[in-house]
């Protein structure tokens, strides 16, 4: 096994499979908890839905497509000030958390609009003729309608940043990624490298297959 | 316990303004079985919804059981809501929900009902609509009858006053919308609920509504007793749902019948004169001859009537004619 991979420290890649792990389950919870009700607000606000407010819907849209051009490697770096206020370093797998969450809550909200539109307007329309309260349609009808969407764009959201999180190393935030490029790419430690990638791979791979089998669970169509 | 009094409403579309519905005024009365019909277009489902509100009239009053909804907000409209039902053409069901929890979902959303008599009235409900075995179930693995069924049992949840029914048989086969109709019927009989049902098929109307209005281009063209429109439909809008149901081309009938001898009359026997032995009594009485060249004899609603083309030859052919009229029966010359 050594003879094969020469380079290969096998403890430091389990630190680095654990920061990969932390950066991606801790920022995903944010993400969730922020992009839920970012994507709710904005599909209730948006065109010919409960809340239509064309001006809020505005800016919230422009703010989100302004979040989601800047490429996550700017952003990692501009945010660092930011990132200290918040958790009081910007170095290590907390100081990366902050800028995954920026840069995934809005690729999130988009897509829970995005679940929420293909809620049949029947049921909708059924269930304010129900007498029910906006607050009583969308916790009621809209999410448990739109769970097994809201699912698969967590799933897609966990991908995305598993291979953003590849790119903490620049702000010493660790994981697999980062190996791979100091070790793999700037020592030309290929063993390294192929190493982590294959980790990586897997770990995309499992989180599809889990949230595949979530979607399908939920779903009752 | 519903009524429309000068309704306007009208759309912007792209800038310009289109016109939904035209000076309709309108009463429904209490219990009773209430059919909107048109085609596509006419603006029925439109002022089906000015009833709960999910429209909005542009102008004039909605009255629901005495009071002046139109201007309902908050509360108000929620729980005017909730005491009006509405069943819909593609059933609308929560898909994500048991058959059981569809139907408590209205109750739950009152949020007056306990547990306990939220479990006990879903039962009673299912077991009403035929559905007691299907309680655990989800939509999916419901037919198309059946989702209709769980529709109706939800909508009658918190016990409302009015059903509205959106096209509510339209997605179903014949069959099952015979079964479904049959159901809303008994309903209305037994719970003295106010349905008001929109279609365009004129079947549904005729078996189960007491009253209907014909709409077109969003202005109500024609309304009355189900069997005086039916029978003697004045409007052409009437005149195509009615034919169109029959499945017959009038002008096509009338070279049917050219080569046929004598006066040709159509009679319209109305209750207990369609059983009557009236043709055979007029042969002995006035000594004509009569072929029947056409004919039905069914009921609306409750109603049976009897519509049948003749052909009169020899005998005293006026006084058949009058002789009929004087035993109720309406008497239309076709040809002379």
């Amino acid at each position: 096994m050594s003879e094969l991979l020469p380079n290969v420290r096998w403890w430091e890649i389990g630190v680095a499979s654990w920061d990969t792990v932390l950066m991606v389950g801790g920022s995903l919870l944010f993400i969730v908890l922020l992009g839920l009700p970012l994507g709710v607000l904005l599909f209730l606000t948006g065109k010919r839905q409960l809340l239509e407010q064309p001006a809020l819907y505005g800016v919230v849209s422009f703010v989100v497509n302004v979040l989601r051009s800047v490429p996550f490697i700017i952003l990692l770096i501009v945010m660092i000030p930011v990132t200290v206020i918040i958790v009081g370093t910007s170095l290590d797998v907390a100081g990366v958390i902050p800028p995954l969450v920026a840069a995934g809550t809005p690729f999130f909200a988009r897509l829970v609009e995005t679940s929420l539109r293909e809620v049949d307007r029947g049921v909708i329309e059924a269930t304010q003729a129900m007498g029910a309260s906006t607050r009583q349609i969308v916790l009621g009808a809209l999410l448990p309608e739109a769970l097994p969407g809201i699912i698969a764009g967590i799933t897609v959201t966990a991908i995305t940043l598993v291979s953003y999180a590849a790119m903490a190393g620049v702000v010493g935030g660790g994981g697999l990624g980062d190996l791979a490029i100091r070790y793999g790419y700037q020592r030309f430690q290929t063993d390294v490298m192929i190493i982590t990638v294959v980790l990586l791979v897997v770990f995309v791979q499992l989180l599809q297959m889990i949230g595949d089998r979530l979607v399908l669970y939920f779903s009752r169509r | 316990m519903i009524e429309f009094q000068d309704i306007e409403k009208t759309y912007e579309v792209d800038g310009r303004s289109v016109s939904a519905l035209r000076e309709v005024g309108l009463r429904v009365e209490p219990g009773e079985v209430f059919g909107i019909i048109g085609h596509s277009g006419a603006g029925k489902s439109t002022l089906l919804r000015l009833i709960n509100l999910i429209e909005r009239p542009t102008a004039g009053r909605v009255r629901v059981d005495g009071r002046d909804v139109t201007d309902y907000t908050g509360w108000q409209l929620l729980n005017l809501r909730r005491e009006i039902g509405m069943i819909f053409q593609h059933f609308n069901l929560l898909s994500s929900k048991t058959v059981r929890a569809n139907v408590a979902f209205p109750m739950k959303l009152a949020g007056t009902y306990g547990a306990q008599a939220i479990r006990e009235r879903v039962e009673e409900l299912l077991a009403r609509v035929g559905l007691a075995d299907q309680a655990n179930k989800y939509p999916s693995q419901l037919s198309g009858g059946q989702k209709q069924r769980v529709g109706i049992a939800r909508a009658l949840a918190c016990k409302p006053k009015i059903l509205l029914c959106d096209e509510a048989t339209s997605a179903l086969d014949p069959q099952t919308t015979q079964s479904v109709l049959e159901l809303i019927s008994d309903i209305n009989l037994e719970l003295g609920i106010t349905v008001v049902l929109v279609t365009h098929e004129m079947d549904a109307i005729r078996r189960v509504c007491d009253r209907v209005a014909v709409m077109d281009g969003g202005e109500i063209v024609e309304s009355g007793d189900s069997a005086d429109v039916f029978l003697h439909p004045k409007h052409p809008t009437t005149h195509s749902f009615v034919f169109e149901r029959e499945h017959v081309d009038e002008d096509e009938r009338r070279e049917d019948f050219a080569h046929v001898p004598g006066r040709i009359v159509k009679l319209t026997l109305r209750g207990e004169a369609t059983y009557r032995p009236i043709l055979g009594d007029l042969a002995q009485q006035t000594g004509v001859d009569y072929s029947i060249l056409s004919g039905r004899v069914d009921h609306i609603k409750r109603t049976p009537y009897g519509q049948l083309t003749l052909s009169l030859v020899g005998g005293d052919v006026d006084q058949a004619m009058r002789e009929l009229e004087r035993s109720d029966v309406h008497v239309e010359v076709i040809r002379q």
